[in-house]
């Protein structure tokens, strides 16, 4: 494995090629989400999307926030050559809604508001409370695991160049 | 940041290398060689240890009181001594006057006044108590994960120092690289192709 600092640097690209291709798939292949997680009913953009964009050694960060923001600048952004580097997400499975932030150059997740446990009385509740939490922050961690998978499983083969960002390249386009 | 907060930030690992049996004990040991010690009456400015979740400020691991459920679950205390700049300067000036006077001299060397300096420090952090910074964790050693509460960077590091000095195991941080590289289920081929990946135009 390559060493640690170089590789988190060299490859943070990844990290942004998969939050662009999340967008899309949220926008035009919502099947594949439903494949992640047999439980989720939604997963959408909340209120934050920040974009970059790197050209002629000179970067360009372009911050979306509010709840309705029109998206149309994020795509406008991308038309010139941004990725998405920032997603604030909200996750529906059931009757229940998580929302978090995800940076692609680290994939770490911050801002993570789960549904609400029970209250907490004795401790057993205590712990109860704890097992709660853990299994609520697991559903996102697994889905945004799956996913991250299925991105890595096709950017490794031809079809990335192939088939999927020609299509990405149309939805930009359009 | 507290695992039960209203809204955490986490950091994902994976755990690499295996403890030696009876693991529960060798963990224990682990945490209690290496739990917090207080510095409220100590020049020391700053402080890295294990706590327990239940009860930060006063560590205990007794009883295997961190095993909850099939998780591992316990808090990296930093303790650091702030003092303000404003107020080390007031009492460096107070002393290099006191030692000025005393000596009959009207200049004092760059050794001593970086002697004042060090011990004008050294008197105040003895004064000053330290603030504690209280970050969760949990251990899945099953499956060999570790999430963190915290994405600073400076308390990220500093957890892998301490997980490291006391466990003998070592974190790596799942980023896109490391998260395709060990847990994406890739093969060994999929893995060259993944090192010769560079980034992709979206526009033509």
């Amino acid at each position: 494995m390559l060493d640690i600092a170089v590789s988190y640097n060299r490859f943070k690209f990844l990290g942004y090629e998969f939050l662009t291709w999340l967008w899309f798939v949220m926008e035009n292949q919502r099947e594949i989400l439903k494949k992640s997680d047999k439980e989720l009913v939604s997963l959408d953009i909340g209120n934050r999307i920040v974009l970059e964009n790197n050209k002629n050694d000179a970067t360009e960060s372009i911050t979306i926030k509010g709840d309705k923001a029109g998206l149309e600048e994020g795509i406008l952004s991308l038309q010139k050559g941004a990725v998405v580097t920032e997603l604030n997400l909200v996750y529906k499975a059931g009757d229940n809604e998580w929302r978090f932030n995800i940076k692609g150059e680290s994939l770490n997740i911050s801002s993570l508001k789960t549904p609400e446990t029970g209250p907490v009385e004795t401790q057993e509740d205590n712990e109860a409370a704890l097992l709660e939490k853990v299994f609520l922050y697991e559903k996102i961690f697994v889905l945004m695991n799956n996913l991250y998978k299925h991105f890595i499983s096709l950017r490794v083969t031809g079809r990335w160049e192939k088939d999927i960002v020609p299509g990405i390249r149309k939805w930009i386009a359009s | 940041m507290s695992l039960l907060s209203s809204s955490v930030s986490v950091t994902r690992y994976k755990v690499k290398g295996n403890l030696e049996k009876p693991v529960l004990e060798k963990i224990y040991n682990g945490l209690r060689q290496n739990a917090i010690q207080e510095i409220d009456n100590d020049p020391l400015e700053k402080i890295i240890g294990w706590t327990s979740f239940e009860n930060p400020y006063i560590p205990d691991f007794e009883g295997s009181s961190f095993v909850i459920g099939p998780y591992l679950i316990f808090s990296m205390r930093l303790d650091r001594k702030s003092i303000p700049p404003k107020v080390i300067q007031k009492h460096y000036a107070i002393e290099m006057a006191r030692q000025l006077e005393k000596s009959s001299r009207k200049y004092l060397s760059r050794n001593e006044k970086k002697s004042i300096k060090d011990h004008v420090i050294d008197v105040l952090s003895l004064r000053i108590p330290a603030t504690p910074n209280i970050y969760d964790l949990i251990w899945n050693m099953e499956e060999s994960w570790l999430w963190f509460f915290s994405n600073l960077k400076a308390a990220n590091e500093e957890l892998e120092t301490l997980f490291s000095k006391s466990f003998r195991l070592s974190l790596i941080r799942l980023f896109p690289y490391t998260t395709a590289d060990l847990m994406s289920g890739l093969s060994d081929a999929d893995r060259d192709l993944l090192l010769q990946l560079s980034p992709t135009k979206f526009t033509e």
